[in-house]
């Protein structure tokens, strides 16, 4: 991320230099006229040029130019002016895509609160209508993967099928319940619990934070909706036949659970029956 | 023809002599029921541990009528809809209609679970209390060992009914125990194909595991709990040194009635226990990890909790990889230090440990009463020691649902686990034995000194003091104060739990009856209670 970014800030930087330079050699020659036309041709050149160097960008449209007077309000300070990135601060944001703001804005993770491992889930800072605008501005920047219309992107999807890709895909980091799991430094794959269709979507659209990005040649739109089904039909709805799940840990909260109720009633059931005598 | 008078009364003093006549049993019988065993609450945590066995044998049974250890590929069509579809094993889809389509069958296979956890919990924790209050030393070291084992034997109990319902969490422990044999050196490779019938996971392995699980663990537990029930017997339970039990004598109930009615009480309280944990507790929903593929792991993948600590083990180890250049290169994987040779060592010295201590207290009597833990600072620190590294290794074999859900980092856990595997137990063993020799040392100042009662007095100069009752009236000493010999039993430190009396108002959650009142004098008639005195003012009418 940062070694593109550095990239393309070479490359507007040289497009600002180059009229620069030129003039430069020109000054050599020491005429003063020589010098005026000269800074009149780097005056003309940068005319010419520096509207080019934003030619590539269609002005914005309404929405998205209310996103980019809010992004300039919160956004800027770590991900830079034109959402180009800071090194060491925020990445850019050229062709991370609608998809990525609504995750990430639309889950509350950004803006982030500071600096560290990994951004968490947080009440939205944004209404929906603003997560919507910085979207598109940020869409509008440099494209990227957009999630589809519509809050219930599960509608068609096939449990069964989903329940699959979810162990083979998901189990690894979500863990089987999708109650989440560490990762490595501080880092974490979250529970999908609070998710809704667009945010998972989104999510794995454009791997936010440490979880790789599945596009659709890897999973399909279609068994992204399978996939979506499961995780909201069958995780969340689930009724835990067995009765409390004990957070859905696995043996960890087992082995705390037998310890907590079972010995401790029966020390209780034992001290109780000693004392009768 | 005369009628003969049935008599009802008769029939059972007429069967037993009938039985006794033919059998001779009244005799044994007799020597039997009348067997005494003392009494005390922490002599039934093995009970717990015999109770949950036969639970674990009931539901069990249960289990394997609708069971089918098979390996054979099925598509799965019952009624737990997220699966239906779905290629698995006969194992998991017949797993799978226990839980869903079996009437009572989620509940029998909780309960399953359940008390096997609760076997292992309970002998680890008799385990324990044998060996704070000494009742390993000579003459029962056997039956020590024969306990020790039965841990062992329950672990791979544990293990291979954890690997048969074939699910996700089974596959994925399979694999570790693969992997696991395949680290030993030298033989690890024969180990695994012999075990699996070849690579893992082979087609054989469930059906193996099946009747190893339900046939030959089984058989194995139950003689080794049989000879460790038989040798209890033969010697005697230990009890605790009080009045008019001595090393030579056991003071308690007969077997029979009360003792008996007691045990069958608490059977029915475990029993209780365990249906209520089955039925309220979900544990191990087989049906969220899925068929087991060798591709799918999910996170949070851990066994059992008495198994945890070869987890932890593993999780600490250094990556250290002994590279051995004979012919070819030979490698000890890291994993063979903390899955092999740990528990390995864990078995020899907790085995051994009964001898080890008798060498080292030059000790060769036997011994029948139990010691106070903190009498014996040495053992007790040793103990605490023990328990602080297994925890430490179990904390450490969940490190990564605790670094989640506590958000700390996993790195920092695996470190934390590291270090404090290192300074926790001498930590541990330095704590525990100040804190038994601080409990001596009150114990010694209430038997010189007598029992606080929380009275101060003040002395004519001024000076304050607590007024002590001495434990005993005084033997010569002017002021009362004379120490009382220790008899390795519990020192009143309470008023009202003068001369080991019970607590003056009896009943466990509530009083079940009324304190005495106490008696009344005739020369000292009821106190009357103050009459009420009218304020000394200045006369007027604040009115």
């Amino acid at each position: 991320m940062t070694s593109d970014n550095d990239r393309r800030r070479g490359l507007l930087a040289r497009l600002r230099e180059r009229p620069a330079a030129r003039s430069r050699g020109r000054r050599r020659l020491g005429a003063a006229v020589r010098l005026f036309a000269a800074l009149m041709l780097a005056g003309g050149a940068y005319t010419v040029f520096a509207p080019g160097a934003q030619a590539q960008d269609t002005p914005l449209t309404g929405a998205a130019a209310e996103g980019k007077a809010l992004f300039d309000v919160s956004c800027v300070t770590c991900h830079g002016r034109n959402a180009q990135g800071i090194e060491g601060r925020g990445p850019s944001l050229i062709g991370v895509g609608a998809a990525s703001v609504e995750f990430q804005v639309g889950s509350g993770r950004m803006p982030m609160a500071r600096q560290e491992a990994q951004a968490q889930r947080k009440p939205e800072l944004f209404t929906d209508e603003e997560t919507r605008q910085l979207a598109q501005y940020v869409q509008e920047l440099g494209g990227g993967p957009v999630v589809p219309d519509g809050d219930n992107l599960h509608a068609d999807g096939n449990v069964a099928a989903g329940g699959e890709l979810f162990r083979i895909n998901c189990a690894q980091c979500h863990a089987f319940g999708g109650g989440g799991g560490a990762l490595s430094s501080g880092k974490y794959a979250p529970s999908l619990s609070p998710a809704t269709d667009r945010q998972i979507y989104a999510a794995m659209l454009s791997g936010p934070q440490n979880m790789p990005v599945f596009g659709d040649n890897q999973i399909t739109p279609d068994q992204k909706a399978d996939l979506i089904a499961y995780i909201q039909e069958t995780l969340k709805h689930d009724r835990d036949p067995g009765g409390f799940n004990l957070g859905r840990y696995g043996p960890s909260t087992e082995g705390l659970a037998i310890f907590l109720v079972g010995i401790v009633a029966l020390v209780f059931a034992s001290l109780w029956i000693a004392g009768k005598s | 023809m005369k009628r003969r008078k049935f008599e009802m009364a008769a029939v059972p003093g007429n069967a037993a002599r009938g039985v006794d006549d033919r059998f001779q049993v009244a005799t044994p019988l007799r020597r039997l029921l009348n067997k005494v065993f003392p009494d005390h609450w922490s002599f039934l945590l093995g009970e717990i541990a015999l109770f949950s066995f036969v639970i674990l044998l009931l539901t069990g049974v249960f289990l394997t009528f609708f069971y089918e250890p098979a390996m054979t590929e099925v598509v799965y069509n019952g009624s737990y809809a997220p699966l239906r579809g779905t290629p698995m094993s006969a194992a998991y889809a017949s797993s799978l209609d226990i839980s869903f389509d079996v009437r009572g069958g989620l509940i029998m296979r909780q309960m399953h679970h359940w008390s096997a956890l609760l076997f292992m919990a309970a002998i680890v924790v008799h385990m324990l209390r044998v060996f704070f209050t000494g009742a390993f030393r000579k003459p029962r070291e056997t039956n020590w060992i024969i306990g020790s084992l039965l841990f062992w034997v329950g672990f791979l109990a544990g293990f291979t009914g954890y690997s048969l319902p074939d699910d996700g969490l089974s596959g994925t422990g399979l694999r570790i125990a693969s992997a696991i044999m395949l680290s030993i050196p030298v033989i690890g490779s024969w180990v695994t194909s012999s075990v699996f019938g070849g690579e893992f996971p082979g087609t054989i392995i469930i059906s193996r595991f099946y009747i190893a699980h339900v046939l030959l663990v089984p058989g194995l537990l139950l003689a080794l709990i049989g000879a460790h029930l038989g040798l209890v017997f033969k010697q005697k339970h230990t009890q605790w040194p009080g009045p008019g039990r001595t090393n030579g004598n056991v003071v308690g109930e007969r077997m029979f009635p009360r003792y008996a009615i007691k045990q069958g009480g608490f059977f029915m309280v475990v029993f209780g226990v365990v249906a209520l944990m089955g039925g309220l507790f979900q544990i191990n929903p087989i049906w969220l990890f899925g068929p087991y593929e060798a591709w799918v792991v999910s996170a949070a993948s851990q066994p059992d909790w008495y198994v945890m600590f070869l987890d932890g083990s593993t999780r600490l180890m250094p990556a250290w990889e002994i590279n051995i250049p004979i012919g070819d290169g030979y490698v000890i994987p890291p994993l063979f230090w903390p899955t092999v040779v740990l528990p390995g060592i864990l078995v020899g010295l907790s085995t051994l440990y009964p001898f080890l201590e008798a060498r080292r207290l030059k000790d060769t009597r036997s011994h029948n009463l139990l010691q106070r833990p903190r009498d014996v600072p040495a053992r007790t620190g040793l103990g605490a020691m023990a328990v602080s590294f297994f925890i430490v290794l179990t904390l450490s074999g969940a490190n990564d649902v605790i670094a989640d859900k506590f958000q700390i980092s996993l790195n920092a856990m695996t470190w934390a686990g590291r270090i404090g595997l290192l300074v926790v137990p001498p930590l541990a063993y330095y704590v525990t034995y100040r804190i038994c020799l601080g409990l001596q040392q009150h114990d010694r100042e209430v038997l010189v000194h007598g029992v606080e009662t929380g009275i101060i007095r003040r002395l004519p100069d001024g000076r304050f003091e607590e007024v002590h009752q001495p434990l005993s009236a005084a033997d010569g000493h002017a002021d009362g104060h004379g120490a009382l010999p220790y008899a390795g039993w519990v020192v009143p430190k309470k008023m009202n739990r003068l001369g080991a009396l019970g607590p003056a108002i009896r009943g466990f959650f509530y009083p079940i009856e009324k304190p005495a009142e106490a008696p009344v004098s005739p020369g000292h008639p009821p106190v009357e209670p103050r009459p009420e005195r009218e304020e000394i003012g200045s006369g007027e009418s604040r009115r």
